[in-house]
């Protein structure tokens, strides 16, 4: 069996993968995506590619390649896409009967202005392509509004001008992060800040949250909903029940180990492995 | 676009290597591949491993808009 694993950094993440992987006599062959040349016909001699490259365009594109390769990939190109657009994400969501937060799409400055006004504030602005909770935008007025978007427009390159907004939901200074590998929701955490924005890449705590039946259902639908595999899916706790934000398609994990109790790289490697077998 | 700067370096066995910022002597654990990042205890600088025999190091490349999860 002969696993690929795409990468850049090396993050304490991909430690963890080869360590678990080593443990079930595993050693993936290590291609870095900083001196990969792909030529729309081959690809390294691999049975299966485990996607964790640090850069979305990157992974993006290389799936693809792999795939028109013959590569099976983890995550899929197709998953890849959906979860690395918030758009598409929503609208996969959506055509799933996924619960989510009401959204708007706009293209101009005076649609999008039209769009908040139509959500009511406050609202969150968010690049369509973007993580970490970088470049997301809470308005909570017309003038922040007008600001914002005329800073996008202005300042921002051309994908900055596909403006998406989502009802800002009041979530008690915490949202769920919940794991997917395969069919089962293995593990999730709460992550909590006196911030709005609740990333742990932005100073959110981490600690555990029980997988109940209904954190299960709707991440298992979310993980379908945008082609399954690996992903890690974020939750609001919302008066209305659990809403899902986003999918991540290359999940960090490393604060949700110990928190949670649960081996995560060894699940995954476990999960890749069996498909590898397949 | 991010310039990774590239200096010679100095070997001291496998496991030391020179920061490529204030040429303090940064150690590297063994089981370290390349790839990783570590960080100058001297300047604080972000380090990638280049390479580990003979230990390369290189200014770490900046966060990206598209980076991470």
């Amino acid at each position: 069996m002969r696993i690929g694993l795409l990468h850049s950094l090396i993050r304490k993440e991909e430690k963890l993968l080869l360590d678990a992987f080593a443990g079930a006599g595993v050693e993936p062959l290590m291609i870095d995506d900083r001196k990969l040349i792909l030529d729309f016909h081959r690809a390294p001699e691999i049975d299966l590619l485990v996607e964790r490259s640090i850069n979305h365009s990157r992974a993006l594109h290389a799936l693809r390649l792999f795939e028109s390769a013959g590569v099976r990939c983890i995550n899929s190109h197709r998953v890849a896409q959906i979860c690395g657009d918030k758009l598409l994400t929503t609208a996969a969501l959506k055509d799933a009967g996924v619960p989510q937060p009401e959204c708007r799409v706009a293209f101009t400055e005076e649609s999008a202005l039209e769009a908040i006004e139509q959500l009511g504030y406050p609202v969150v602005l968010k690049p369509a392509v973007g993580s970490w909770g970088r470049l997301l935008s809470k308005i909570n007025d017309r003038d922040a509004a007008e600001t914002v978007l005329e800073h996008k427009t202005v300042l921002g390159s051309y994908h900055h001008s596909i403006f998406y907004i989502q009802q800002y939901i009041e979530k008690q200074n915490r949202d769920i992060r919940s794991f997917v590998v395969g069919d089962d929701c293995v593990a999730a955490i709460y992550r909590s800040s006196d911030h709005w924005i609740t990333n742990t890449a932005r100073g959110a705590r981490a600690s555990k949250c029980e997988v109940t039946p209904a954190v299960a259902q709707i991440s298992l639908a979310a993980a379908a909903a945008v082609g399954g595999g690996i992903v890690a899916v974020d939750l609001f706790e919302s008066a209305d029940g659990l809403l899902v934000n986003e999918v991540n398609y290359t999940m960090e994990f490393r604060n949700s180990i110990d928190t949670t109790g649960v081996d995560i790289p060894r699940v995954v490697a476990d999960y890749v492995i069996g498909q590898a077998r397949q | 676009m991010h310039k990774i700067l590239r200096l010679p370096l100095k070997q001291q066995g496998n496991t030391m290597g020179e920061c490529p910022i204030c040429a303090a002597q940064v150690h590297v654990s063994t089981g370290t591949i390349p790839g990783e990042l570590l960080v100058c205890d001297d300047c604080g600088a972000e380090l990638e491993v280049i390479e580990t025999d003979p230990v390369e190091l290189a200014e770490a490349p900046s966060a990206e808009e598209d980076w991470g999860q």
